[in-house]
């Protein structure tokens, strides 16, 4: 039997459900360190992230109505997804140079982690939400509720888990997201908007682009339809300008660049709460 | 005395009231305040001052220091000395302990306070009397209680205070939001460094005199007066640790910008345009009570008023003239007259602004319309006012005046009075009005802001938070969650 030709995979950017090459038609080549093969991946410039915010912003009235039951079922269907793709993920892990023993941990806690947050879905509005005993007659209640568009950048050094424990409280909390993958190390994330397509996630939640950060940053930090940027790593001089660049619309912005994500105290509800705004309402008691 | 003396008499009512002032004989403001540094009140290094005035009648009430660089860094530093070697290290009991003592402190002095409120800031007696400072007092009294009970506010988390907090509050509710900075502060276990605005220094002075009546260790609350400058010098001083702002969405911003590379937190109430939302199904005379809290409460001087009021069509006459009538019979004059409903314009500086903004909106073409009052000669007035026939675009709809003005438009749809009243940068507040309870849920989902009234406006509780979406801030004060702005969770530090 003759030996048949590898069929190489084409990596595109995941915006609105669907995959699509950069409207730049740049690339950046990646070389996996363990067997020199390289992969082109898409060179995403500002207009492909405008066009992610811009459907991000549509589908987050979509999002936001869904019920946390939903939501959890969704998070819950990406895990298995995952699961069921365990050894693509594990494969392209080695292939970025880390260990099989290592490779096979960290898609084992990134499902976990999924399934973690998958369980928040209807819960942390319970721990999060009260009623307010106000000393006049008014029934006054809190609630949270998601704050709209998030961008993100992902981590550097934690190429699956790290990107999924990101993105998935944002998810459940009922905001939309566009996130940069990891510059250097894009693979894992552009592989799983393929895991994302399968899962029931309506199109436009999670957005994914592959790109330099350096040209990226400045426009995933100042967009004015962007209601919150998290940052997971970048250097101080990036970081200051994406807080300067969020004074612009009082984005709220977080920096998790020294959360250990292999850590189990790296998953909790305030990660949800930090991309959720507390409404408060007050109705008059009476006849 | 100003008397609403142009509203039409019915034949056997007479509708005017007589004077009833307030007695100022048992208040104390002293000549000239000097700054309070580490449990003292000391000279400023700047050795500068400026006036406070009365802007019912402008004149001078008190000279006030005025803080420089010096002067905030040695109140930086006796904040952070405090912290270190006393505040952060107390029983958590204990620390609460104090805070129940200020509240009852200001629970004694509040006549005196009111007064003082109502003479430096211009707003009515009965607001700052009934509103104001038994607010203040409840605000320490909810937070003294929080400061031992830490552990059950985070389930699942450790928090720790942060360290010294750079608190700047603004001008239309000067003690009240002095407490709401400086209560949680405490109960955290941080120090402060407080910034009154520059034109309603006195009642925060005389917290600062409360704060020594209460023995509380010197250092942990300093309050140093100036003007923007003193505060952003506040704001850029190393040594603090977080900042706390309530104020203009403009500076808002330039505070995120200038501590961009600082690791300092911050949390920030800023600007508003709340829309206000009266459906057909409303109670109308309830909703015309309302629409007059939620815009003419403080002269508008309220970062959540209702500022933006949408009428459904089939009723909005109806509203408009119940809403001019009792426009004229709201009395205008002296804050310290308890029958006086509003009062003076802060200063003279805010009263431009809003006439400014009365000459924008005419030439936008909506319909002017100013309740008749005598005003008084002296002093910085403006007539409860609103606009019908403005439009989304009108400079009156999109930009916070903070002041006695009311925008009016007319809507038929839900759906489409939610779109307009989302369509704002800002998100604090807003207000639906409807006897129909599936439609006030519906509503006060969809609307995005902090806080939401329905069937009532304007209503503020120590237990109840308070804060914006989009840009009129981060974080929330009050409640349960207004503990959160003033702790690190350990988990995150590492």
């Amino acid at each position: 039997m003759t030996k048949k030709l590898h069929i190489k995979k084409t990596y595109k950017l995941y915006i609105d459900g669907k995959f699509c090459r950069t409207e730049s038609g740049r690339y950046m080549q990646w070389i996996s360190p363990k067997d020199n093969q390289t992969i082109n991946f898409c060179r995403a410039s500002r207009k492909d992230f405008r066009n992610a915010v811009q459907v991000s912003r549509s589908a987050f009235n979509k999002w936001n109505s869904f019920s946390g039951y939903n939501r959890g079922q969704i998070l819950y269907r990406i895990a298995e997804m995952l699961d069921s793709r365990k050894e693509q993920f594990i494969s392209e892990l080695i292939l970025q140079g880390k260990s099989k023993k290592s490779s096979k941990e960290e898609v084992e806690m990134s499902i976990d982690r999924l399934v973690y947050y998958a369980g928040w879905s209807d819960k942390y509005q319970q721990i999060f939400s009260r009623v307010n005993p106000v000393a006049t007659p008014y029934f006054n209640f809190s609630y949270p509720e998601p704050t709209g568009v998030v961008s993100i950048i992902s981590p550097k050094d934690s190429h699956l888990l790290g990107f999924i424990s990101v993105i998935a409280p944002a998810i459940v909390g009922g905001n939309t997201v566009v996130v940069l993958a990891p510059e250097d190390n894009p693979l894992c994330a552009i592989s799983f908007s393929e895991v994302l397509h399968s899962s029931d996630v309506p199109s436009g939640v999670i957005n994914i682009l592959s790109g330099l950060s350096n040209e990226l940053i400045d426009h995933f930090s100042s967009h004015m339809d962007v209601n919150a940027i998290i940052n997971c790593g970048v250097d101080s001089k990036d970081a200051e300008l994406i807080v300067k660049n969020s004074s612009l619309n009082v984005k709220r912005a977080f920096d998790y660049s020294s959360i250990n994500w292999t850590n189990p105290d790296s998953q909790d509800p305030y990660l949800i709460m930090d991309c959720q705004e507390i409404k408060t309402t007050w109705h008059p008691i009476g006849y | 005395m100003a008397k609403n003396s142009k509203v039409k008499k019915s034949d056997s009512i007479d509708w005017d009231y007589s004077v009833a002032l307030e007695s100022t004989d048992h208040i104390s403001i002293s000549q000239e305040y000097k700054l309070f540094i580490g449990g003292k009140f000391v000279k400023p290094l700047s050795k500068k001052y400026f006036n406070s005035i009365n802007p019912s009648n402008e004149k001078i009430l008190s000279k006030i220091a005025s803080a420089g660089k010096a002067d905030i860094n040695k109140a930086v530093l006796a904040a952070k000395s405090a912290y270190d070697t006393i505040w952060s290290k107390m029983d958590n009991a204990e620390r609460g302990k104090y805070l129940y003592r200020i509240a009852r402190l200001i629970q004694e002095k509040s006549r005196e306070l009111a007064v003082i409120e109502s003479l430096d800031g211009g707003k009515p007696i009965r607001e700052s009397r009934d509103i104001d400072i038994p607010l203040a007092a409840a605000h320490f009294f909810y937070y003294a209680g929080w400061a031992d009970k830490l552990d059950y506010a985070f389930p699942g988390s450790k928090v720790s205070s942060i360290g010294v907090a750079g608190q700047i509050i603004p001008w239309n509710f000067p003690l009240l939001m002095a407490a709401w900075k400086i209560a949680p502060a405490l109960a955290t276990g941080n120090t402060v460094v407080l910034k009154p605005a520059e034109s309603t220094p006195l009642t925060a002075l005389k917290l600062a005199e409360i704060i020594q009546e209460s023995d509380l260790p010197p250092g942990v609350v300093n309050i140093i007066t100036g003007d923007g400058a003193t505060g952003e010098l506040l704001v850029n001083n190393p040594n603090v640790d977080k900042i706390a702002f309530t104020g203009s969405t403009e500076v808002g911003k330039m505070i995120i910008k200038s501590i961009a590379n600082s690791k300092k937190k911050y949390s920030l109430e800023l600007g508003g345009k709340a829309a206000n939302i009266i459906c057909e199904d409303a109670s109308i005379d309830q909703a015309v009570e309302g629409i007059i809290n939620s815009i003419f409460f403080n002269q508008g001087h309220v970062c959540c008023a209702g500022s933006r009021l949408y009428v459904q069509e089939s009723v909005s006459s109806q509203i408009i003239s119940k809403l001019k009538n009792r426009m004229d019979h709201l009395i205008l004059g002296d804050p310290l007259d308890k029958n006086t409903d509003i009062g003076a314009i802060n200063s003279n500086e805010q009263l431009k602004k809003i006439n400014m903004y009365l000459d924008i909106g005419k030439k936008e073409g909506g319909d002017f319309y100013q309740s008749k009052h005598t005003i008084p000669k002296k002093g910085y007035w403006c007539a409860p006012t609103l606009f019908t026939d403005t439009s989304q675009s009108h400079r009156i709809v999109q930009e916070e005046i903070f002041g006695p003005v009311l925008a009016i438009q007319t809507f038929r749809t839900i759906d489409e009075v939610i779109d307009k009243a989302n369509n704002t940068p800002y998100g604090l507040s807003g207000g639906i009005w409807t006897d129909k309870g599936s439609k006030i849920f519906q509503v006060s989902k969809k609307m995005r802001a902090g806080v939401i009234w329905a069937n009532t406006f304007n209503k503020f509780d120590p237990a109840s938070p308070f804060g914006g979406y989009k840009e009129s801030g981060i974080h929330r004060e009050g409640g349960l969650e207004g503990l959160a702005p003033y702790v690190n969770f350990d988990n995150r530090t590492l």
